[in-house]
């Protein structure tokens, strides 16, 4: 079973609509039991960060999200992959999960059109896992004013507005980050999406 | 590099998609969820229902709409169409909905853009705007399908919306739609230049030129049509396709 996280941010029914299309067992929850039984976990959400952190403790998750993503395959989308990094400075300074060492900050690009809003160009930095299969000319789904800063080491993918946006992070285990939506990001998205549950066979054969 | 985005738009009314030309003469050609399949079969990169229903029924069935295409389409989807409250912008969202688009509301109540954007983000609010000339190098905004003249300047609507929070505009010309001459692009070139938030023109797109056209001429973002979609008198791939061969970035 994968475990969508409800914390009461953005359109998590996506996210769902995409893994029940391709088959499998999905679950929207916010409870930490059903979380720690799930094979793998996703951390969706849109807004901003310092509302998503606040909405992520009172939900009694931050513990639970720690710990569950060094043990299974882990993606945060969108918000929840800036989550993954130590901070944000999105309104204030805020702390995130920091399971990906980096910050998160405004796209800093005085001549562009601000969010980073349809289709860019995924550049493959480093490949993984999730990006195993992809032509060479996929476009994915972005949208988002803020974007992560982080090492050459988790960064697998970027795309190229005002500068390199990372899109596709990793911590090198469990961890992914997408700053893309996989969901709406047509059949490319879809792909990624399978290439991530495939993750969970990995983890119960070893 | 992102790419230029076209986008065919679905005018909905009671659960069935029609088409009107300059607001009038509606004529119904479908079922909305098989039509979105198709745009996005033939490579959509977002797909915009318009809910042209006045009644509270009406809007019942745009949302089963929604929900059945968000089931199977996995291209970002924009509701637009009587929506009035922020309730309506959170039903919408929940519905299926990445975007939902405001339009003569936003004008009645321009706190309802604020609000959408501090609740959901502003990611997710497009105002839609109705505008025709009014003199040499003039626009005004229009509401109710383009009926009544709100007299309010076009630019600096524009430029309220997005100081208010709004992700993008959806600007359609009165002046072309339904004409088929190509879209509005001084309005569109004037709207551009004054905001930075993303702008999708509408109304004009008549052949497979025009929406190069936009791209070359002006700074927008994305181009959106219904009739020449519907009608089968080309397709998205087409125009991506001529797009593409013309050296615009396109997915």
């Amino acid at each position: 079973m994968i475990a969508v996280i409800d914390y009461g941010a953005g359109n998590i029914f996506s996210v769902k609509n995409a893994l029940d299309f391709l088959g499998y067992d999905c679950r929207i929850t916010g409870a930490a039991d059903e979380i720690e039984k799930a094979d793998a976990v996703i951390l969706p959400g849109v807004g901003a960060f310092p509302w998503a952190m606040k909405k992520l403790g009172e939900s009694g998750l931050v513990d639970t999200v720690k710990q569950q993503a060094k043990i299974k395959p882990f993606l945060g989308i969108c918000l929840g992959m800036q989550l993954l990094f130590e901070k944000s400075y999105e309104f204030e300074e805020c702390n995130g999960l920091g399971l990906i060492s980096g910050y998160v900050d405004k796209i800093d690009a005085p001549d562009l059109v601000i969010p980073h809003m349809g289709w860019n160009k995924l550049e493959i930095n480093r490949p993984c896992p999730l990006t195993d299969g992809l032509e060479d000319d996929t476009y994915v789904y972005f949208v988002h004013s803020y974007k992560a800063f982080c090492d050459d080491a988790a960064l697998n993918a970027y795309c190229e507005y005002g500068g390199k946006v990372p899109a596709l992070v990793s911590d090198g285990k469990f961890v992914y980050g997408a700053q893309f939506h996989p969901e709406k990001s047509g059949t490319a998205g879809l792909k990624m999406l399978k290439s991530f549950v495939s993750l969970i066979s990995g983890v119960k054969e070893v | 590099m992102l790419a230029k985005r076209i986008i065919p738009c679905l005018d909905v009314r009671d659960g069935k998609v029609v088409k009107g030309v300059n607001f009038e003469g509606i004529k119904e050609v479908g079922d909305p969820v098989e039509c979105a399949y198709e745009y996005n079969l033939q490579g959509a990169d977002e797909i915009v229902f318009y809910d042209i229903t006045a009644s509270h029924e009406g809007r019942g069935l745009m949302l089963d709409v929604v929900r059945e295409t968000a089931k199977k389409v996995f291209v970002p989807l924009t509701v637009g169409g009587g929506v009035k409250t922020v309730d309506d912008i959170r039903e919408t969202l929940r519905a299926g909905a990445d975007k939902v688009s405001v339009n003569s509301q936003a004008v009645k109540n321009p706190q309802l853009i604020k609000d959408g954007a501090d609740i959901f983000g502003s990611q997710c609010i497009c105002v839609g705007i109705d505008a025709k000339r009014c003199s040499e190098n003039g626009w005004t905004v229009y509401i109710n399908g383009g009926r009544i003249d709100m007299g309010i300047d076009l630019i600096d609507w524009v430029k309220q919306i997005e100081q208010l929070g709004a992700g993008e505009i959806c600007l359609n010309s009165i002046d072309t739609d339904g004409v088929r001459g190509g879209f509005d692009l001084p309005m569109l070139k004037a709207v551009v230049n004054a905001v930075k938030i993303p702008v999708i023109a509408s109304g004009g797109a008549g052949k497979l030129g025009d929406f190069a056209e936009a791209f070359l001429e002006t700074d927008c973002s994305a181009a959106l049509a219904a009739s020449l979609f519907h009608f089968r008198e080309l397709t998205v791939g087409e125009v991506k396709a001529d797009c593409k061969s013309k050296g615009i970035p396109i997915r």
